[in-house]
């Protein structure tokens, strides 16, 4: 049957035109996986309970103001469990009035407990709060994120938020994984909070801190022996100025030392309450801490109005310059910690890249003289079909940005076998239809209809198989199920549809053909 | 026309015994190496852990390695050869310390035997213990769905009966490939999984293949009278023969051929896949036609006894 030939013809002539524009340029067109051009894979996990603890604490903090502003004496506000906050009242004849404070203040906040006797306030976040704070974590950390691989400059990064609490970072091609990692990791939460000098860290270790204060360190490495020590400071909790008021951060060189540091500029509240802490405290030390380690802590010799401060400590010039960016994305919300990491360096990618192609190259030939040797010309019109189906699948991924990884190569490969089945189930079809004594038209005919069925069979069971594994897949094994699927599913139009125009275009004919060669 | 069989005509289901034994076999030798090493080796994938892949300058022998990393005291940590003797794996255990602190440490030990020179560092993977656990169950899920998906879709097209025997001959190809693995030593990992699940879809191809001939013999008559259902089965799948080889030919010499040459990566997939096709067309010619004779065989002597139990009451 010769039917609709001409359009059939077309039809095949568009698909080719349409896939060779879509490959071309060759080298642009595809996607290569972080696996086969190098690159990081970072999976982060957004700790968003630190979120909500810390958001719990600055309520905290407003509602101590608010009372002591009433003249409610407070003996004690501190976060329980997560999202709790209890109040201890140190004035019971005050209770009424405390009570309407905390309430007017914490809007946000249920009433969990309220103990008239023990002068005891227990509130909790709303659970809408709750919600909303996890969210803005993750959200703002992925800003931030973004943020700071911008500044860091990587081609085409990939930053995505993944489920409720995750954050995948995909950076193809960074040249120095550890550098990058700590620069996106890091929370950078910069506070700067006075020394309270009238205790003594040492002794602070071992019997505890005063109520207000805490014990940070600081990491001293010693210049000749490489060891690190940890220095401990006895500092109050309340920062005065944060990351939060920083409007810049850079880079500059200290002219006696030559030594980097980093030099930052706050915004204007920043710069006023910066002001009015070095001018109240001319003579204390002031501790630069980040993260929860103190960097140093110099003393304050006069009132700094200039609104502008300096970070020094022994960097790194890159760690200097890593430090100014971090300092203006600002600090992740809530610290975050690695999940999964995947980092594969250039000199592997391309040797995988090369080992797949030798990989493909090879099993393409051999297939190939498979199919002629075993199938005459039959087989090379499969083989002219498999060809196609190459063409179709590696256009269809340029045509949808589908990356190519590793396994995805594997995947190829399993095509070029799987590809060619098809056309052995309906050439094995037709064999046994001329056995069975029909004519070659004849034989073509019921092989093509007949192997239908069980090609379309054959393709469910492997297009099941590669839908479960690409829901179910990470990065290169979704590479492998992307690959597979479109490489089955091109199938059908090249062996099928496009091997039966040939066969139709050369057994057909006009002309009575008297040998069929399979 | 160059034929692989012509017209052949073995007895397959008469020699099943023998099949059956043979698989029985390899699992029992397959598991018994697991029980022998611990149990099924999971890669980083499953069981968390930071991996290393380095390579150094010139050969190093893996005496130097392991006296390096020693010098850390990281726990248990696994050296292994990769590809040539530049190149190694370290597989380091998870530990609270995180990915970062791990390879930094691992590298400096290797960086402190002045004989090893730098090493260049060509992966690190780090999973950590919750996105392990994660893994594992979508892991299990997944092989459940994709049995279920292939299960539902024979049963659909097919019948229950041939469903089942699909099933059983999918998880008789997943347990041999799993005892090819561990008696070859190698580690489950996410690429390995892959190669299952493709297995799974894969091999039930050619089952398909023969039960459809089965009922189109039927429909066309060609059934001759008092043909038993194990001759049935038997003439499909001898019938289908040399397409059921040729298929898998096809895909075996791509499997092998990336198995050779797709590189020391893809190697562990590679080999599953090519298992995996070997046993599944072992499986359509043996597994599933001999189980499905095998249990209307039961059925039938069973209907029969209790026909007798009947008639006796």
């Amino acid at each position: 049957m010769r039917r609709n030939l001409g359009l059939r013809i077309g039809l095949v002539i568009v698909v080719i035109a349409v896939s060779v524009w879509y490959l071309y340029p060759p080298r642009s067109s595809i996607n290569l996986g972080l696996d086969l051009q190098g690159g990081i894979h970072l999976v982060l996990g957004v700790d968003v309970d630190k979120a909500l603890e810390a958001q719990v604490e600055r309520a905290g903090d407003t509602v101590r103001g608010e009372l002591e502003k009433k003249g409610i004496a407070v003996s004690k506000i501190e976060r329980r469990g997560i999202s709790d906050l209890a109040i201890q009242i140190a004035s019971p004849q005050s209770w009424d009035s405390a009570l309407t404070t905390v309430t007017e203040v914490l809007g946000a906040f249920d009433r969990k407990e309220a103990d008239q006797a023990a002068g005891r306030i227990v509130m909790t976040l709303k659970p809408r709060e709750t919600t909303q704070i996890r969210e803005l974590a993750v959200r703002q950390g992925l800003e931030t994120i973004r943020n700071r691989v911008d500044q860091f400059g990587v081609a085409e990064p990939s930053i995505q938020q993944q489920g409720e609490n995750r954050i995948l970072v995909q950076l193809p091609g960074v040249q120095d994984p550890a550098r990058a990692k700590a620069l996106i990791g890091k929370t950078a939460l910069l506070e700067f909070k006075l020394v309270d000098d009238k205790v003594d860290p040492e002794t602070a270790v071992r019997s505890g801190v005063p109520d207000g204060d805490e014990i940070l360190y600081q990491r001293r490495v010693d210049k000749e022996t490489h060891q690190e020590r940890k220095v401990p400071f006895v500092v109050q909790k309340k920062a005065y100025v944060t990351g939060r008021d920083v409007a810049t951060a850079r880079v500059s060189i200290d002219q006696n030392t030559s030594e980097p540091y980093v030099s930052v500029d706050f915004n204007a509240a920043g710069g006023r309450a910066f002001s009015d802490l070095t001018d109240a405290n001319v003579g204390r030390r002031l501790a630069i801490v980040l993260d929860g380690n103190i960097h140093s802590a110099p003393q304050i010799r006069e009132r700094i109005p200039s609104g502008r401060a300096q970070i020094t400590g022994g960097f790194t010039s890159a760690e200097a310059t890593d430090l100014a960016i971090v300092l203006r994305a600002g600090a992740l919300p809530a610290p975050v910690q690695v999940l999964e990491e995947r980092t594969v360096g250039p000199s592997l990618g391309a040797d995988s890249v090369r080992q797949g192609i030798v990989a493909i190259l090879a099993s393409t030939v051999l297939v190939f003289v498979f199919m002629m040797a075993y199938y005459r010309l039959s087989g090379l019109i499969a083989d002219v079909a498999l060809g196609l189906n190459l063409l179709l699948l590696l256009a269809t991924m340029a045509g949808f940005h589908a990356t190519l990884t590793l396994p995805g190569i594997a995947g190829i490969a399993l095509t070029i076998g799987m590809a060619v089945d098809t056309n052995i189930l309906i050439f094995e079809r037709i064999r046994e239809e001329l056995r069975g004594g029909k004519t070659i038209r004849g034989a073509i005919e019921a092989g093509f209809s007949r192997a239908f069925k069980t090609v379309i069979d054959t393709h469910v069971t492997v297009l099941v198989s590669g839908l479960i594994l690409f829901q179910f897949g990470t990065g290169p094994v979704k590479g492998f199920a992307v690959t597979l699927m479109i490489g089955i599913a091109a199938s059908l139009f090249t062996a099928v549809f496009f091997t039966r125009l040939l066969f139709d275009l050369l057994y057909m004919g006009p002309h009575k053909r008297e040998s069929l060669s399979i | 026309m160059f034929e692989l069989f012509r017209n052949p005509n073995f007895d397959f289901i008469g020699r099943r015994r023998w099949a059956y034994i043979i698989s029985v076999l390899f699992i029992l030798a397959g598991f018994g190496s697991m029980v022998a090493k611990g149990g099924l080796r999971y890669g980083i994938d499953f069981s968390g852990g930071t991996l290393i892949q380095v390579r150094f300058e010139k050969a190093v022998p893996v005496d130097r390695i392991r006296r390096a990393l020693e010098t850390v005291r990281m726990g248990e940590s696994v050296i292994q050869e990769f590809g040539d003797t530049r190149e190694y794996l370290l597989r380091l255990p998870a530990t609270e310390a995180g990915s970062e602190e791990v390879t930094k440490q691992a590298l400096a030990a290797l960086a402190k035997e002045p004989e090893l020179g730098p090493p260049e560092v060509r992966r690190v993977e780090y999973v950590g213990p919750q996105v392990g656990r994660d893994l594992q169950i979508q892991a299990i899920y997944a092989a459940l769905w994709s049995v279920a998906g292939i299960l539902a879709y024979v049963a659909i097209r097919f019948d229950m009966l041939g469903g089942m025997a699909s099933v059983a001959a999918i998880v008789h190809d997943v347990l041999i490939c799993l005892s090819a693995m561990s008696l070859t030593n190698r580690e489950m990992s996410l690429p390995i999984l892959a190669a299952l699940l493709t297995i799974i879809g894969y091999s039930v191809n050619d089952t398909i293949v023969a039960y459809d001939r089965v009922r189109e013999n039927r429909t066309k008559g060609a059934r001759r009278k008092g043909e038993s259902f194990a001759t049935q089965i038997n003439n499909a799948i001898n019938q289908t023969l040399s397409r059921t080889v040729l298929t898998a030919l096809t895909v075996f010499f791509t499997t092998a051929v990336l198995y050779l040459f797709g590189g020391k990566v893809l190697e562990d997939m590679a080999f599953v896949l090519t298992i995996g096709v070997v046993t599944g067309t072992f499986s359509t010619v043996y597994i599933a036609g001999s189980l499905i004779v095998d249990w209307q065989g039961w059925r039938e002597r069973w209907m029969a006894r209790r026909k007798k139990a009947v008639a006796k009451a």
